[in-house]
């Protein structure tokens, strides 16, 4: 098998949905000839033609709206959002139609469609390229919400969401698109800079949607979190000494509650991480469900570990997530607890 | 216009109640006078067309001019019974909202044509993509009346399982797509489709229509830009029926000369047309699927028309406007123009229409009463209740399956 970076997995995903049904097309801003700004098109456009793959105008609502016009065709249409910033003006289109036209329609007419987006902090990218906006779409009925954390893992997710039927919304963790260095190169991340690039099959394969992953098992503490963070987190695992089990989320719509609740019925102490700022984000979900699920297993107040209410900053991005120390602080204060 | 200096500017309507209504600062140029390009002319030369106006009945209800479709009586007998019907059935409806028997309602009085005319004009497997203004295209379509009435009374036999408001209707084996309380959304969603249509190799088109004031949203000017980029096989309808609930259509308009020239922009082929001459609409509809159909790309055309009713239910359109408008509207009633048309050719009469009238007044209260037989929404039966997490996802997961069991259905 070949070894690839989270870019290089997505790309193979594409390939191998584009090479297969010929009903797949993709879509967005630079996504075509330039292969989009972080390449995960890249050489699609040449290999299959500019109708398969192509760019749009800069109108996130209306290549929205396209990809739930072909859908409704019987496209598998997967479109990028550049940036998951830029995926506000689409909001409309996204939440009041893609979302619900299954269900107001009665199951007449379906818009399943893949929305890419690279998500997260961590390249430099100032408060309008780093926001990682899931919560916003976790809410909305109909829509699922993917967070792959790995190559292997992004590949086979993104072929089983273009594959589901329903509406996705795929967010890519952007920090660690490349491998090691983290985007920074004075800060990588410990676990990630040892597995720089995964092992990926190069056909199909798909992951399935709605399952998480215990990706370090362990008996303190269960520390729940997707993406990026599931990185960080093994290195705090491992640089606390702590015996503390991740559980690597992947679909945060539909959220494997079984595994979460095996899990902290098993340690009965919880952190749960996010990214994005604190107030209604999605580690508030996780900890009100384990709330109701675990009660009577807890033995220590589930602690979230989020970034600040505040805008994302620019200079003092690595003030800004939760990083390795604070999340090593999270897992002490909960197992002390 | 300036005096020299910047000054804050909110245009108002030419009337509002207590003035008399004059549409005389209208320019409305006459049926017959505009010229009919090729349907694969280029976007330029429909320039004219655009701030101008399509229209073939004159007057005298004469069919005149290059658009003259040259229908069958056949068929314009089949358009006018189709638009005598959505009348009859909107009445009816409005009858039945005010005494409770639904919720809200919308009536297409004045704009009978808009949708009944160019449903005709379009093949049966072309796509619509409508606002709730259109009725007229499922009967067109040939819709059942009843299943019409049970998705508005959102009863046991709603096809719509009880989700949407009345009205917004939705018909996949009559291609006839969900319709959106949010306005102007599913202008570039139809342009998508017919993307689609035409990347399958399908010699089908899409089609959309929406209001004056909803070109005022984001996605009309999305829905030009897709259809221009990738000159998708779409016809982009603005139904320009001068009021936006209260607002007149000069505020979303501004000071643009016709709603139809903001195509042009876009390079988009463009075209206003008499929205209550039913031959016009026709004409122009069967122009634009051809356009498309050929490769020729998008069309938009702001049919020009007037709401005679209320925007719905819950307005009074005495408090905005002048009661006497329109009475006063110049392109008259759609439904008598072609009526009249018809009687010159000797292909139709005053008892022909009377008894059209009864047939169709009795179908719709004889199908109310076999739509109330299914439920009502005021006394049901509804559809059943755990239909509420269906459809949701293609299948339903742990949260779905949990909160149906919470609800305990």
């Amino acid at each position: 098998m070949p070894a690839m970076n989270i870019i290089q997995a997505l790309n193979s995903a594409m390939d191998v949905l584009l090479d297969t049904d010929p009903d797949v097309i993709i879509f967005g801003e630079d996504a075509g000839y330039f292969g989009g700004v972080f390449k995960a098109t890249d050489g699609l456009q040449a290999k299959y033609g500019l109708d398969r793959v192509f760019d749009a105008p800069i109108n996130e609502a209306a290549i929205a709206a396209m990809a739930i016009g072909m859908a409704a065709r019987g496209l598998k249409p997967i479109a990028e959002i550049q940036f998951a910033d830029y995926i506000f003006p689409a909001i409309d289109q996204i939440v009041s139609e893609m979302s619900r036209i299954r269900y107001r329609s009665a199951g007449q007419f379906t818009a399943g469609c893949v929305m890419r987006s690279p998500w997260g902090g961590g390249i430099r990218g100032g408060q309008t390229h780093s926001m990682s906006p899931e919560a916003f779409f976790t809410h909305v009925p109909g829509l699922q919400v993917v967070v792959p954390s790995n190559p292997y893992d992004a590949k086979g997710l993104l072929i089983a969401a273009v594959e589901s039927g329903d509406p996705v919304i795929f967010f890519e963790p952007k920090r660690i698109y490349n491998g090691p260095y983290d985007g920074v190169p004075d800060k990588p991340l410990a676990s990630w800079a040892r597995h720089p690039k995964g092992e990926v099959p190069e056909g199909r394969y798909t992951v399935e949607l709605g399952k998480a992953e215990v990706v370090r098992e362990g008996s303190a503490c269960t520390l729940i979190t997707y993406g990026t963070l599931v990185h960080v987190a093994e290195a705090a695992a491992e640089h606390s000494g702590l015996d503390v089990e991740i559980i690597d989320l992947k679909s945060l719509v539909p959220y494997d509650i079984e595994t979460i609740a095996a899990s902290v019925n098993k340690t009965g102490r919880v952190v749960v991480a996010q990214e994005a700022p604190r107030t209604s984000g999605f580690a508030a979900e996780l900890a009100a469900q384990i709330q109701e699920e675990c009660f009577y297993a807890l033995e220590a107040p589930i602690f979230r570990l989020t970034g600040w209410d505040t805008p994302y900053p620019h200079a003092h991005e690595w003030a800004y997530f939760p990083t390795r120390d604070r999340m090593i602080r999270a897992l002490k204060t909960v197992t002390e607890a | 216009m300036s005096n020299g200096q910047s000054r804050f500017h909110v245009p108002t309507p030419p009337f509002r109640p207590g003035d008399a209504p004059d549409f005389s600062y209208l320019n409305l140029p006459k049926a017959g006078t505009a010229k009919r390009p090729e349907a694969l002319a280029s976007w330029r030369e429909t320039s004219d067309l655009a701030t101008g106006l399509v229209g073939v009945l004159d007057h005298n209800h004469q069919a005149v001019g290059e658009w003259d479709p040259r229908l069958s009586p056949e068929l314009l007998r089949e358009g006018l019974s189709h638009m005598v019907l959505t009348r009859i059935y909107d009445e009816r409806m409005l009858k039945l909202q005010r005494q409770g028997k639904m919720s809200f309602y919308m009536k297409s009085t004045g704009e009978e044509a808009v949708a009944v005319a160019a449903a005709m004009a379009l093949r049966p497997n072309d796509m619509v993509f409508p606002s709730y203004r259109q009725q007229g295209i499922l009967f067109a379509r040939g819709r059942n009346i009843v299943d019409m009435m049970c998705h508005c009374i959102s009863n046991s036999r709603d096809n719509l399982k009880g989700r949407q408001l009345p009205v917004h209707y939705a018909w996949a084996e009559g291609n006839f797509f969900t319709i959106s309380g949010n306005l102007g959304t599913q202008f570039p969603q139809a342009v998508g489709y017919a993307m689609a249509c035409a990347y399958k190799g399908e010699d089908r088109v899409a089609a959309s229509w929406i209001g004056d004031g909803t070109t005022a949203e984001g996605d009309f000017h999305g829905a030009l830009t897709l259809a221009s980029t990738y000159r998708a096989p779409v016809i982009l309808n603005v139904v320009n029926n001068q009021w936006a609930i209260s607002s007149h259509q000069n505020i979303a308009l501004g000071d643009a000369p016709t709603f139809a020239s903001k195509g042009l922009g876009y390079g988009i082929a463009s075209l206003r047309v008499d929205g209550n001459d039913f031959l016009a609409v026709y004409a122009a509809t069967q122009w634009a699927a051809e356009r498309a159909r050929k490769g020729g790309g998008a069309t938009l055309i702001e049919m020009f028309t007037y709401r005679a009713d209320a925007h719905s239910t819950s307005d009074d359109p005495s408090k905005y406007r002048p009661k006497t408008e329109a009475g006063v509207w110049p392109l008259g009633d759609p439904v008598e123009r072609l009526k009249q048309h018809l009687i010159g050719k000797g292909e139709w009469d005053e008892t022909r229409h009377d008894t059209l009238v009864e047939a169709m007044t009795t179908l719709v209260v004889k199908s109310y009463k076999e739509a109330e037989s299914h439920g009502t929404l005021h006394d049901g039966p509804l559809s059943p209740t755990e239909s509420i997490f269906e459809d949701v996802y293609a299948r339903p997961d742990w949260r779905l399956r949990r909160q149906r069991q919470d609800l305990g259905v």
